[in-house]
């Protein structure tokens, strides 16, 4: 860290800067290391200093390496320059074939589909993990990896630079004309301002001098006849913590994701939701969660909205807005109207409550045989198609004496096809009207096995309506408020009616805002670390003029790039135009 | 009304087209003459000056005009074509605006219309940069970049005005897709001047006779990596801008700030690609050649992700409309 060798450097390299910076940059031939005040960066840095001279791991003839000199030599190619760039490269690539393939945590409908459509790549595909890219060995490896070089880079970094933020700026060089901007400026009597009562003296100019760079947000410190300053610590300061925000991210979403818990639910309207986690459809956990995390709270759905266009030909029935009113209770007592939408969660409870889907639930009534209720429920159907042909299942294991399933098509609009057929021409209950499937047989639910409810296995079950052609097992057509017996005896089906239903998507998740700070923090960091130059301006008195003998002494600034500056140069010069200014002196050129 | 109004608007888009044509051959013409220019002043020719700082490995620049140029003017078919990229950007706004009025909205919330928003900002940030620096030699690049764009939107991408589906209702569109689009701008930008970089570095390798005359008008090879570096760095920041914003509104929307969607993959892996490239460009042996190449691949992926990624990858950002 000593100045002199810093002063030898820059007056080497400045004679060697006859071209481009890249020339500056190899023919050093300093001590590299050793740079007072400058980032710390890996040895194959374009800024820092020559390889050979720091024990480089390019080094051909290594001498034997003992364990502490391998670890040492693969923690130096662990945190270079070019295993960084590896790394990120591999990074990119090893993200694509996430989104060739269906991700199971993403669509993993798509993964089941995937499965049926190449039954003999799939195995191959998911043995290597590539439906779960994001969490896969191999994709986990490369940013682990990433994250310990990036760690192994700033930690040192971070130590150097909060030694360099203390580090006076260095001792004016000795030669200034090799530097960037460098100009002269004569003082002497003819070149005084008007209005200037007298020549400044060699101590005020470099006291004016300091006290300008100062102002200017310079550190400065005065050598003899000279100041020497440097500014923008924070470009370095931005840098460090642009890669420590980053970490911060991987670590908020890799332990605070675990404090979460997400859940989904389906609510027709008038029905009401417990956080509770037997009210939820589907859950998943964090993985510390436990049962405490869930705050109490009720949530009905008094009503599900969709508005239509209804004057644009080309999107006429398109939905431009969905509602649901909600009626909450929290623990305390109060219960509030909310209006979840699309884009504008509820916020409830340390949850948000997206709306996330709707569709039509049928209220049906079913009578077996013997002319008792054997069903009487709210059946949500799934849409099938933009207009919400919707399909859903209805399963009656008390009917007497056999079991009765239901297989439903409801049209929202029904309109009869050419075919016979019916289908949906508008999303909205124009014409409503369901359709139905009849089978008898033993469902199968007895047994324990799990099963969909919204879907029917009609293995070993006998059809009684709905097969192709026969007018007298022909689907059951119902309009709301509608019976009709079903064929054989075996009981009848009353629609009493529409309702809509919402699915909602209810989030915890503690990690959020860790990782919004971060990521506000890697911005600000980014931005001082591009955008704020980091430069070194010397301001010289040199006794004597240009040698026409009219000057007392000569003023002489340069300044000195510390990573990229594309305004140095005019930095310099705006410097020693306030300067000549505040002195009181006129530059001629 | 709003049928017609759309309709005003893709005749302004085409008559833009056309005079975007007219400016690409005039950019054309301007490299052709500049390799007469070169051969007739070939002799007295300054050498660019360029100051070296000593640590910074880094080119201080100064305003160096190209090294045969004499005055800032250009020749005449540059100043056409320059003029014609205005008229063409006026017409081509004004097809933009009608868009807009017809949806009531901002006019890019399909493909269509983020085709014809993003080629207008790329045309406007070509022009604006001159300011900053003469960049006109990438004329060619720019107008024919967004020409093609163009033909494709209008002919392949061309929806009616629809109204936005409740997923689209939010201010994140006109934050989140603005700044994708500039930061696409500054990309493509940003691929012109790699690929001259490339372009000049061949040359400059080449001992015998070096092809291309009009290169020698534009900067040397490290200058132009300089200004690549530059153009990408604020391309690099919007981007980033980009995936925060994208992030935050796909919390509120989808109720995940981030689900390994096809466009978040891919807004990502471009993210990495030119993060890669900042380092590559920091990296001893890495900087010029290599990091443009790494830069024409960062916006090959920038273009992918608009064009194959939007149309035929499945996923939560199926907007294009078609």
């Amino acid at each position: 860290m000593s100045r002199s060798s810093d002063e030898t450097r820059r007056g080497r390299a400045g004679a060697a800067s006859t071209g481009t910076g890249l020339d500056a940059a190899t023919d050093r031939t300093d001590d590299g290391a050793s740079l007072a005040g400058d980032p710390l960066r890996p040895s194959d840095h374009m800024d820092s200093g020559p390889a050979a001279n720091r024990g480089d791991v390019d080094d051909v003839n290594q001498p034997a390496l003992g364990l502490v000199g391998y670890v040492r030599f693969f923690w130096r190619q662990l945190t270079s320059m070019r295993t960084a760039l590896f790394l990120l490269m591999m990074l990119a690539l090893a993200a694509i074939p996430g989104s060739l393939v269906p991700q199971r945590t993403a669509d993993p409908n798509g993964v089941t589909q995937y499965e049926v459509d190449h039954p003999k790549l799939f195995p191959i595909l998911d043995s290597l993990q590539v439906f779960d890219t994001y969490t896969s060995v191999w994709f986990s490896a490369i940013y682990l990896l990433l994250f310990v070089s990036l760690i192994g880079c700033i930690v040192p970094r971070t130590r150097h630079h909060w030694q360099a933020l203390r580090t006076r700026p260095p001792r004016t060089p000795a030669r200034l004309h090799r530097l960037a901007g460098f100009q002269r400026v004569p003082v002497g009597p003819d070149v005084l301002a008007d209005g200037t009562p007298a020549l400044p003296t060699a101590d005020a100019a470099v006291s004016s001098a300091m006290a300008l760079l100062k102002r200017s947000g310079y550190r400065v410190e005065r050598f003899g006849d000279s100041v020497s300053a440097e500014r923008g610590y924070l470009r370095e300061t931005g840098n460090l913590v642009f890669h420590a925000a980053l970490v911060g991210v991987l670590l908020a979403v890799g332990v605070g994701g675990g404090f979460g818990y997400t859940g989904q639910r389906l609510l027709v309207e008038g029905q009401t939701f417990s956080n509770v986690l037997g009210s939820y459809d589907s859950f998943i956990p964090g993985r510390w969660f436990s049962q405490s995390q869930l705050h109490g709270y009720n949530l009905t759905l008094d009503k599900f909205t969709t508005s239509y266009e209804t004057e644009n030909l080309n999107a006429l029935g398109a939905a431009t807005d969905y509602n649901a009113t909600v009626t909450s209770r929290t623990k305390g007592g109060a219960t509030e109207q909310h209006d979840i939408k699309v884009n504008s969660p509820l916020s409830i409870g340390g949850t948000n409550v997206y709306l996330l889907g709707n569709g039509y639930a049928m209220q049906v009534t079913v009578r077996d045989g013997q002319g008792n209720v054997a069903f009487k429920d709210v059946v949500p159907f799934l849409p099938q198609d933009s207009n919400y042909t919707s399909l859903g299942v209805v399963k009656v294991p008390d009917a007497k004496p056999d079991q009765l399933g239901m297989v439903g098509f409801f049209y929202p609009t029904a309109v009869k096809q050419a075919t016979g057929a019916y289908a949906s021409n508008y999303p909205d209950v124009e014409n409503p009207l369901l359709s139905l499937q009849v089978y008898t047989g033993d469902l199968g639910l007895d047994d324990g096995t799990p099963q969909s409810v919204y879907q029917l296995s009609t293995k070993g079950l006998k059809q009684i309506a709905g097969t192709s052609d026969s007018a007298l097992t022909k689907s059951i057509a119902l309009k709301p408020g509608q019976t009709k017996t079903l064929p054989g005896g075996t009981g009848s089906v009353t629609f009493d009616g529409v309702k809509r239903y919402v699915s909602l998507d209810i989030h915890h998740d503690p990690s959020q805002l860790w990782v919004a700070l971060f990521a506000v923090l890697a911005v600000l960091g980014l931005l001082t670390s591009l955008f704020v130059p980091r430069r070194r301006v010397w301001v010289k008195v040199v006794p004597g003029g240009d040698g026409d003998g009219g000057a007392a002494f000569t003023l002489e600034y340069a300044g000195l790039a510390r990573g990229e500056d594309p305004n140095l140069e005019r930095a310099v010069a705006d410097i020693a135009n306030r300067h000549a200014s505040d002195l009181g002196v006129r530059i001629t050129q | 009304m709003t049928s017609n109004l759309a309709q005003y608007s893709v005749v302004l888009v085409y008559s833009a087209m056309a005079v975007y044509v007219i400016a690409f051959i005039a950019f054309v013409l301007d490299l052709a003459k500049r390799t007469g220019e070169v051969q007739v002043v070939a002799a007295a020719q300054q050498p660019a000056k360029t100051v070296a700082t000593v640590q910074g490995g880094t080119v201080v620049l100064e305003r160096v005009e190209a090294p045969v140029r004499s005055g800032g003017r250009g020749t005449r078919f540059e100043r056409v074509a320059f003029a014609m990229m205005v008229l063409g950007l006026v017409l081509h706004v004004g097809g933009i605006v009608l868009r807009g009025v017809a949806a009531h909205r901002v006019p890019w919330a399909n493909m269509f219309e983020f085709s014809i928003t993003g080629t207008a900002i790329i045309v406007l940030i070509f022009l604006l940069v001159q300011l900053w620096q003469n960049l006109r030699f990438l004329g060619v690049f720019v107008s024919g970049l967004v020409l093609i764009l163009l033909g494709v939107a209008t002919v392949n991408f061309y929806v009616d005005v629809v109204p936005l589906p409740p997923a689209l209702q939010s201010y994140w569109l006109v934050l989140h897709v603005f700044v994708a689009i500039c930061g696409t701008g500054f990309f493509a930008l940003g691929a012109g001047l790699a690929v001259s970089q490339l372009v000049q570095t061949y040359r400059q390798g080449r001992a015998d006779a070096k092809p291309l005359k009009f290169m020698e008008t534009l900067p040397d090879a490290d200058r132009l990596e300089v200004l690549t570096y530059r153009v990408i760095l604020v391309g690099f920041v919007l981007w980033t801008f980009t995936l925060i914003a994208g992030a935050i509104w796909a919390e509120r929307a989808w109720g995940r700030y981030w689900g390994w969607d096809t466009k978040e993959v891919w807004t990502f892996i471009i993210w990495v690609i030119y993060a890669g490239y900042i380092h590559a460009r920091a990296t001893r042996g890495w900087r010029g050649a290599r990091s443009s190449w790494l830069a024409l691949v960062g916006f090959a992926a920038v273009m992918f992700n608009f064009s194959v990624v939007n149309l035929f990858f499945k996923g939560l950002h199926s907007y294009s409309g078609l």
